[in-house]
């Protein structure tokens, strides 16, 4: 029996492999691999199961797949850094196009056309953050933050960063890795009942030896920040850099942070057009103004517009590339490598049907289906629909203290109800005692919230 | 009726040119693209308009300046910019070469696109999560047993995240030995990704580069002078951009052992040795695989992807967390690692990427995986022999002993006719086809580095093998037409440096173009 041509192989085709090998000179494939020692060729078969056909991997992998419970069959209240949101069904349509999907890195020219959905992405965020410049993405929030550190690290020559103690704790670890061993980290206390800044505890810890301060914008817990001016005042005597975190599905309606003095802006792209995927979703991002000195400190590839050598036409190419690893190993920013493009033309495209009334609009709607959640939460006795008293975007805490429940307990039957609640803060956040992080979006009805409100109620007067 | 002569050569290639303009040049007041589910009447009854409670300096004074386009509009530009893009669907992509640019199987594109993936948040209760978790965890099954190694995670989301959660367990561990300020200094080689140097510099090391001997090998008898006390880790891709494999690594690996170093290999591109040779036997302590690479994810222009990373049973406690584990009531999320480094990534990685691996490795089995190994690797030679007869190129280093890819060169081709890499690689567009030059410095002389994978045909390399060699005649009869490419291309020639390298010039976004075109006639 001939071996069996599998259909991603085509020279497995015996006649083919033979006239190849008659090329080489060589009389076995086996010769080829003459290179490697006998004794690190590994010599028995992979224990992986055998091969599936294309049915059966489909029967096979929708099998695995429908163990799962998806977010459109439960009700979902969970966001913490990953939120459900409307997906325009262009935004798919476009990134499931073949021609993005497979390509990499290519040149200007036969890549014109990711070239120029990448120079646009980075010209629709520059107006929604409101600063010239914003490089291709990069990993998620987390890695664009400790990125953006770095860079003000680069820019002031300082190696001290605050960082306020409201920032999400999973980016803080992520932040403390890719920053160490070089820079150090202080937190910046906050209070407890308006979130807000400790602008005491920042005043004390401003020196000249800090490089930034990095807070977020809205805040994990969901607060809004209302201090930015205030913040930029104190940190400017001292030339601390001002680096802000922020949801950019709120720039619709909240101020952007330049406005307020954001040297360097970042965040996560994931809410502009990204389907959450299991986090597969997360883009980060990273803004600043056109100034010489904060774009080469830039790791990431930056396009910038070019004329041909053809009246008329114009190409994109990179600007300042001398600046990145690629050119420059160990000496360039940083590093660069592969990030989340695709995710960069997915959230252009997202911010080209939006325009400006539907920014908007998703803006204010988020801020209204989430103040009626809490609104009617505040109706069950024992529960506190927002623990911070601050104005709130998306996200806020929900106190159970005065429930006798635990987070854990309520959580478990609202699963039961079909209802993903929000996110456990009791190990985050200790000083909130039984609360919970939950994340109402545009997607949520007011039947969903009633749902959930009943559910709650249910679930408390049960005790 | 004549019969139609075919070419192997596609010589009336003409790439898309749509002439889009820029987004924001498509506006037109009052038009809008979608819209957006609002609140009800009845929570707008309730809450009002959501936005008084607003301290007055935090409401963004004016619309956001972003165009307003009608669907239909938006939808054209994208598909025209995507015609203008040249995937590896639509060409012989051999020549990316360390980049595995091999088929992407639609039957995983169509298995990620299925709302019990697409709509899982990452905090679901695991309960909901357990056939996300089971394919995580058969993944790893999988990549334990290809590389030998004990556990991997897939948080880091590309090669150069692997490398930097590598590093970042280098140096974690010498920590915790008591040893962190002492081990400053990381090993790489010249012909490794730029990304190894770089990221070891990130995490604070001093970097030192072996460069090849004269056959091309990473120069043993220099790691022996380099290697010291102050020895952290040895980083190195093997084969090499080169695609030269060193026989040699099990002594690498053991010199940097007994220096008290950490071997971790960059398996980005594992291609030629699935199922032939492994990480583990060659004395790794933690390898990383490209899902995007080797394991047929899509490249996506460049992410989201997955750097799967692999460690043995010694370094498992410094995974970044959670990793995915089993027990008897099913999989759960394993966040108790005690020198855990940390995260390098939000949550657990990209799980569509993930599921894309796993199906690709199901899809070919034990023997279907070596067969790939094989298939690329005499691919790979077969051109190896067919490129190194054209005029004016070459193959640097030692003659054979090439696995899945070669470097190239085309020194003699630029001495005796002018035409450099980078020419050759415009004119290739002409014809359909990528080609990438090498990562900088060019220590090999004007390079390309081609990498077959086991996807294409023997006809695809032959079409490929034609381009070479018609630039190769042009460039020695009509070198003008090599010089002045591309013509068939979606653009002409840039006109490059002064606007990309002159802060004065240089226009990132829109906004600042509109500026400076205002401004100066900047651009022409």
């Amino acid at each position: 029996m001939t071996k069996k041509v599998h259909p991603y192989i085509p020279n497995m085709v015996s006649e083919v492999k033979q006239k190849m090998l008659e090329e080489i000179g060589v009389n076995s494939i086996e010769n080829l691999f003459e290179c490697i020692p006998k004794e690190l060729r590994y010599q028995d078969d992979l224990n992986i199961p055998k091969a599936l056909t294309e049915y059966e991997l489909r029967r096979h992998i929708e099998g695995l797949l429908n163990k799962n419970i998806s977010s459109t069959e439960y009700l979902n209240f969970l966001g913490a850094g990953c939120s459900q949101h409307f997906v325009p069904a262009v935004c798919d349509e476009v990134n499931q196009r073949s021609e993005f999907l497979t390509a990499y890195a290519g040149e200007p020219y036969e890549d014109h056309g990711r070239f120029q959905a990448l120079f646009e992405y980075q010209s629709l965020m520059a107006e929604l953050v409101d600063m010239d410049v914003v490089s291709v993405p990069t990993f998620d929030w987390g890695q664009a933050a400790s990125t953006a550190i770095r860079m003000a690290s680069r820019v002031t020559k300082r190696n001290k960063v605050l960082l306020a103690n409201t920032v999400s704790p999973e980016r803080r670890k992520i932040i403390t890795n890719y920053g160490t061993p070089q820079l150090s980290f202080s937190g910046v206390a906050f209070d407890i009942n308006t979130g807000l800044l400790d602008l005491e505890d920042l005043k004390s810890k401003l020196s000249d030896e800090v490089a930034a301060i990095y807070f977020e914008n809205p805040s994990y817990l969901g607060f809004i920040e209302t201090q930015g001016q205030e913040i930029f005042k104190l940190a400017k005597d001292f030339g601390v850099l001002i680096v802000v975190g922020v949801d950019p599905i709120s720039l619709g309606v909240l101020v952007p942070p330049s406005h307020y003095g954001a040297d360097i802006v970042c965040g996560d792209l994931q809410p502009l057009g990204m389907h959450m995927n299991y986090s597969g979703g997360q883009a980060g991002f990273i803004a600043t103004q056109n100034e010489e000195v904060f774009i080469n400190e830039y790791p990431s590839r930056l396009f910038g517009i070019v004329p041909t050598k053809k009246e008329g036409e114009y190409g994109f190419g990179d600007v300042a590339y001398e600046r990145t690893s690629f050119a420059l190993r160990e000496k360039g920013k940083e590093s660069v490598g592969t990030q989340t493009a695709l995710w960069g033309i997915t959230a252009g495209v997202y911010l080209s049907l939006l325009g400006p009334d539907g920014m908007y609009e998703v803006g204010q709607t988020i801020m209204q289906n989430s103040q009626y959640a809490v609104q009617q939460l505040n109706q069950i006795e024992g529960v506190n629909g927002s623990r911070i008293v601050s104005t709130f975007f998306k996200e806020f805490i929900v106190d159970f203290n005065d429930t006798g429940l635990t987070v854990a307990q309520i959580n478990k039957e609202l699963l039961i109800r079909n209802i993903f609640g929000g996110k456990d803060l009791s190990e985050e956040f200790p000083e909130y005692g039984q609360s919970a992080l939950y994340c109402v979006t545009e997607i949520h009805t007011k039947e969903d919230l009633d749902y959930l409100v009943a559910a709650i109620k249910e679930i408390v007067e049960q005790q | 009726m004549k019969k139609i002569k075919r070419l192997a050569l596609k010589v009336d290639f003409h790439q898309a040119k749509w002439n889009e303009p820029i987004i924001f040049e498509l506006h037109q007041a009052g038009e809008r693209g979608v819209e957006i589910p609002l609140a009800s009447e009845q929570v707008v009854k309730a809450v009002g308009d959501g936005l008084s409670t607003l301290p007055h300096n935090m409401l963004r004074a004016n619309k956001v300046n972003l165009p307003e386009i009608a669907q239909a509009r938006v939808l054209r530009h994208y598909v025209r910019l995507s015609q203008e893009t040249l995937g590896s669907d639509f060409n012989v992509e051999i020549g990316q070469g360390t980049c595995t640019m091999k088929y992407i199987p639609k039957i995983n594109e169509l298995l990620i696109r299925n709302h019990k993936i697409m709509e899982l948040h990452p905090l679901q209760d695991i309960s909901t999560v357990q056939g996300m978790l089971e394919i995580i965890h058969n993944l790893d099954l999988a990549m334990r047993e290809i590389s030998g190694l004990d556990f991997f995670s897939f948080q880091p989301s590309g090669g150069t995240q692997a490398l930097f959660a590598m590093a970042s367990i280098v140096r974690k561990y010498h920590e915790a030995r008591g040893e962190g300020d002492q081990r400053d200094e990381i090993i790489t080689t010249i012909f490794s990704h730029p990304s190894q140097a770089a990221t070891a510099a990130v995490k604070g090391y001093k970097i030192i580069t072996l460069y090849p001997d004269k056959d091309g090998f990473p120069d043993i008898d220099r790691l022996k002078e380099v290697l010291s006390e102050r020895t952290a880790g040895f980083v190195v891709a093997n084969p090499e951009d080169t695609g030269i494999y060193n026989p040699k690594i099990k002594e690498f690996t053991k010199l940097v052992h007994e220096a008290g170093g950490i071997c971790y290999y960059d398996q980005a591109n594992a291609n030629g040795l699935l199922g032939i040779t492994r990480a583990k036997e060659a004395g790794f302590d933690m390898c990383f695989f490209n899902l995007h690479k080797t394991f047929a994810a899509p490249h996506m222009c460049g992410g989201p992807a997955t750097g799967a990373l692999g460690v043995t049973r010694e370094l498992k406690e410094y995974l970044p967390g959670p990793i995915v584990e089993k027990n008897k009531e099913g999989y759960y999320l394993n966040d108790t690692l005690t020198h855990s480094i940390g995260k390098v990534r939000a949550f657990h990685g990209v799980a569509q990427t993930i599921l894309r691996s796993y199906a690709w490795i199901r899809s070919l089995g034990p023997s279907g995986l070596k067969a790939v190994a094989q298939t690329a690797v005499l691919n790979n030679n077969y051109l190896y022999s067919r490129v190194q007869k054209i005029r004016g190129a070459s193959a640097p280093y030692v003659k054979g002993q090439r696995l899945e890819q070669v470097r190239y060169s085309w020194e003699q081709l630029t001495q005796e006719t002018g035409i450099t890499t980078e020419d050759v690689q415009r004119r290739m567009t002409d014809f359909g086809l990528h080609y990438w030059t090498s990562h900088h410095p060019y220590i090999v002389p004007e390079p390309f580095t081609l990498e077959p994978t086991e996807s294409y045909s023997k006809a695809d390399l032959d079409e490929y093998i034609a381009a070479l060699e018609q630039i190769s005649r042009e460039a020695y009869e009509t070198p003008e037409i090599v010089k002045n490419a591309p013509y068939n291309s979606t653009i002409h020639q840039l006109d490059e440096q002064d606007y990309l390298d002159n802060p004065d010039k240089w226009c990132l976004s829109w906004r600042l173009y509109q500026k400076k075109t205002q401004e100066v006639n900047v651009l022409k």
